[in-house]
């Protein structure tokens, strides 16, 4: 993959920042994420909340229902393929779709090879739960990374584990001596160069977003206090008892996120949050899929 | 001198980065008791123009700002915040509406189509261009003057107190966009 194209990809990543990325079902409901501030929408034929109370193997959406959803909006249009499954991230760039999400939220297609995001044009937008993985991702191709936190449970706290364990190991490899360094990149097995940049810039060399599990404008502007640069929404919308009221008050808690006034105001009357399953009552943590 | 940041969404932190680069304070708006700090000039950054319009609303900071952008504040809005300045836009609802010029949203089409180039800017030279998604703008009309082109379409325009950008400035690493525009801020202070 050519040097320019991924840096255009990682910039489409840096004009999301700030925002709020919200999973879709169809068209109707785009247009409601895009009503309500959503900087982008994740197309997906069920969201995680359904595709864990449905079980069975989980794949990539029908593509006619993914082009529904891109003339619906004119916001970007994200998918998910299933990791590993490089056919079906072909698909998706086929389709011309602004950003792939290698999830595990579908089932994994391959229990040992993530794709190479290298050979596409396409931007990948990959899960983490701590540094190792990320940078993993990102020696992959990946331009923006995500907390895989638990989807589908309406339950913050694993996002809220993976930002922090994330952030913590930033921090600690911002301490280490330069000749410390390989012997860190070994331990998390990720290239060397990624880890200086992080040793000196204190950050991912790409843009982090938070993911897995909010539910609710404090979720959101938690995460964002955590060091989030923007947030994913998935079943806590559209599982909601007023979606289009819930969306918008996320988007202006993520943007307002440390003003508790604003998000006390924000938190209202929103009615029904999605239901919510606890870390301890799931069968299955998506989360562990995919390393 | 110091430049307010519109921080509601987008690649805000960019801009403040160039700044600090240039030695220039700056301030983040994100609602209205923002507006009661003093700033000289104003940045509309790139990053999804419908979530900023309908935030700029929701927020109750459009009018504000509108009547000080119309009071001869410089403002430089590049890629989203030029269509946030646009006075017609192809594709969705305007804004501000404060600029001569019609621009159409993701005139390029999807990131499949976002690039890179490098073209003439009138006053300035020839200069790095990063387009994400980016409009370009159709017609300039008023007082509205051309300040770049690439591939046959207009990329940056200026109307007084005003300058759009359909690309990144604050992406390249090339500093001479922003300087541009403080020379803009700072004339602006000399005329009052």
């Amino acid at each position: 993959m050519a040097e320019k194209r991924y840096e255009l990809n990682r910039q489409l990543a840096q004009m999301l920042k700030g925002g709020v990325i919200m999973d879709v079902t169809t068209p109707a409901q785009a247009r409601i994420a895009e009503e309500a501030g959503a900087c982008a929408v994740m197309a997906l034929e069920r969201i995680p909340a359904d595709i864990r109370a449905a079980g069975g193997v989980s794949r990539m959406s029908d593509p006619k229902m993914i082009r529904g959803i891109q003339e619906a909006v004119s916001i970007p249009v994200m998918a998910k393929c299933r990791i590993g499954h490089f056919v079906e991230a072909q698909v998706l760039e086929a389709i011309a779709i602004d950003y792939i999400d290698e999830s595990e939220v579908l089932s994994p297609a391959d229990d040992v090879y993530h794709i190479d995001k290298r050979a596409f044009r396409a931007p990948f937008v990959c899960g983490a739960r701590d540094l190792g993985e990320a940078l993993r991702r990102i020696a992959e191709g990946a331009s923006m990374i995500r907390t895989k936190g638990e989807p589908g449970t309406g339950d913050v706290v694993q996002a809220v584990r993976h930002m922090r364990a994330m952030n913590a190991e930033i921090r600690r490899v911002q301490n280490l001596r330069e000749d410390e360094l390989f012997e860190a990149a070994k331990e998390l097995q990720v290239p060397a160069e990624l880890l200086r940049f992080v040793q000196e810039n204190g950050r991912l060399p790409v843009v982090n977003f938070a993911a897995g599990g909010i539910a609710t404008p404090a979720d959101a502007a938690l995460m964002m206090q955590l060091g989030a640069e923007g947030v994913f929404v998935g079943s806590g919308i559209f599982k909601s008892g007023n979606p289009a009221k819930r969306a918008a008050a996320i988007v202006k808690a993520v943007t307002n996120y440390t003003d508790a006034k604003m998000i006390a105001a924000l938190s209202e009357d929103l009615g029904e949050a999605m239901v919510g399953i606890n870390e301890q009552e799931i069968a299955l943590l998506m989360a562990e899929r995919g390393r | 001198m110091t430049i307010g940041i519109l921080a509601l969404q987008g690649a805000f932190a960019e801009h403040a980065d160039m700044l600090d680069r240039l030695d220039t304070a700056h301030v983040t708006i994100r609602k209205l008791a923002d507006l009661e700090r003093h700033f000289d000039g104003l940045i509309l950054p790139g990053g999804e123009s419908t979530v900023m319009g309908k935030l700029l609303r929701d927020l109750e900071l459009l009018e504000p700002l509108r009547e000080r952008i119309c009071g001869g504040l410089p403002v430089m809005g590049t890629c989203a915040g030029l269509i946030l300045l646009a006075g017609e836009v192809e594709g969705g609802a305007p804004v501000f509406a404060t600029m001569h010029v019609r621009v159409r949203r993701n005139a390029y089409g999807r990131q499949d189509d976002s690039f890179d180039t490098e073209d003439d800017f009138r006053g300035i030279g020839r200069i790095p261009m990063t387009f994400i998604r980016a409009p370009y703008i159709v017609s300039v009309s008023g007082g509205a003057r051309t300040l770049a082109e690439t591939g046959g379409r207009v990329v940056a325009a200026r109307e007084g107190n005003q300058l759009g950008c359909a690309f990144h400035p604050e992406l390249t690493g090339d500093l001479r966009v922003h300087r541009y525009f403080l020379d803009m801020v700072r004339a602006a202070e000399n005329h009052i």
